[in-house]
């Protein structure tokens, strides 16, 4: 599998450095903007060079993806970077996220349930296949359950769809699925005979099996 | 700046990186710094896994409780005050003798902020994020949980919104202890799932 082991850190602190302090409050104020969702914000940073994503550490990648959002928002230029100083006024009028503001930023989060405006396709129990499809732009069916065939166990209501949202074309909910699958079908002989491994899927993920 | 902590003028250029980008918001007026001091001690202090251990004591105490976090986990975690941030959609799930579960998202990192606070590195990694699903009794052992061959697993990747709290069992010989005394044996990884309860006897 290529990736080693775990090698999980005793008492691991929250941060490893303070620059990632700044990288979490910095990114966590920038969303607060309300200039992009965080479909948006998953796909700039799946969208890192391969090697740049495999070499870089998790705040690490927050950055990298936070300065191509605040670039392609019009928030910040390639100027400013480069030179580490703002080189020109805000081309966004925006306020910026108060201290005494921050823990009902927090506390609301970003709830993307919607409510159902068409009836559910697949009901508890359903057998269904994940779509063996490959979008070109972000999507959240993982590849290996892509082309197996699953139980729907959940039907868990109607959520914003990511591949949809990621790219400004409005969130157009879809119903959301979790879907059990086998551990032994998605991995073949030798793996976990005990072993069963769920998705939560959006409609448009799946067919009929 | 509020940094304190300069030594030389030599900058790890990740530290140069997210200085810059804090420096230039702060002068086009798109955040205010302070605003990040908030942030950052909410995490360290008040949202992390001292709330799932809550949730989980509450749990193991109160029947009527692990009822309602079982069917409607959002209502029953918030009201003991955990809301918002990458909790909005919350999903409790039992260890039972019979099935232990595991969480990960092989996707990116989705995690239940709300409950957890912020993920471990190794959670965040790739190892975990690509193993967690093709072979989680290994993963457990690098853990140092053993799984006895005959009980099944579950790993539950959160591809979606949805964000899960496992919920281990309660050690055999707790009865009797307060919630307090409960909670402080829940563990950050045994709500992950790679880790159980354990307690001295």
């Amino acid at each position: 599998m290529g990736f080693g082991p775990i090698a999980a850190e005793q008492d691991e602190p929250y941060f490893h450095a303070s620059w990632e302090e700044r990288a979490l409050g910095v990114t966590l104020c920038c969303g607060a903007l309300g200039l992009w969702n965080i479909d948006e914000s998953r796909h700039s940073r799946e969208n890192l060079h391969p090697a740049d994503y495999y070499a870089s550490s998790y705040y690490e990648i927050w950055i990298k993806a936070l300065e191509t959002l605040l670039i392609r928002h019009d928030c910040v230029t390639l100027d400013d970077l480069k030179s580490g100083i703002s080189q020109s006024a805000s081309r966004i009028e925006k306020p910026p996220l108060k201290p005494e503001n921050v823990a009902a930023v927090i506390a609301a989060g970003g709830p993307c349930e919607r409510a159902a405006q068409t009836p559910a396709r697949y009901e508890a129990g359903t057998k269904v296949r994940v779509r063996n499809i490959h979008p070109s732009g972000h999507t959240r069916i993982p590849g290996y359950a892509k082309g197996h065939i699953g139980v729907v166990e959940e039907v868990a209501g109607v959520f914003v769809f990511p591949d949809d949202n990621a790219h400004g074309k409005g969130e157009n909910a879809q119903w959301l699925y979790r879907v059990v699958l086998n551990g032994q079908d998605l991995w073949g002989a030798g793996s976990d005979p005990t072993l069963s491994v769920s998705i939560d899927a959006w409609e448009s993920y799946l067919e009929p099996a | 700046m509020t940094h304190s902590h300069d030594h030389d003028n030599e900058l790890d250029p990740m530290d140069a990186r997210v200085r810059a980008l804090e420096t230039i918001l702060s002068q086009k007026g798109l955040i205010d710094p302070g605003a990040i001091d908030v942030i950052v001690d909410t995490y360290q202090n008040k949202i992390g896994p001292q709330n799932g251990a809550r949730v989980v004591a509450k749990a193991w105490s109160d029947d009527a409780y692990a009822t309602w976090l079982k069917e409607d986990a959002t209502a029953a975690i918030s009201s003991l005050g955990f809301t918002g941030r990458q909790g909005e959609h919350m999903r409790a799930v039992f260890n039972t003798p019979q099935t232990h579960n595991m969480v990960v998202c092989t996707l990116c990192s989705c995690y239940p902020w709300s409950v957890l606070g912020l993920p471990p590195v190794w959670y965040k990694s790739p190892p975990y994020r690509s193993r967690a699903v093709i072979d989680p009794r290994d993963v457990l052992e690098e853990f140092g949980v053993t799984l006895s061959k005959d009980i099944n697993i579950r790993v539950w990747d959160s591809t979606a919104e949805l964000r899960y709290l496992v919920v281990p069992m309660r050690p055999d010989n707790a009865q009797g202890l307060s919630e307090d005394a409960l909670a402080a044996l829940v563990t950050r990884d045994s709500m992950i799932g790679t880790g159980i309860v354990g307690m001295a006897s």
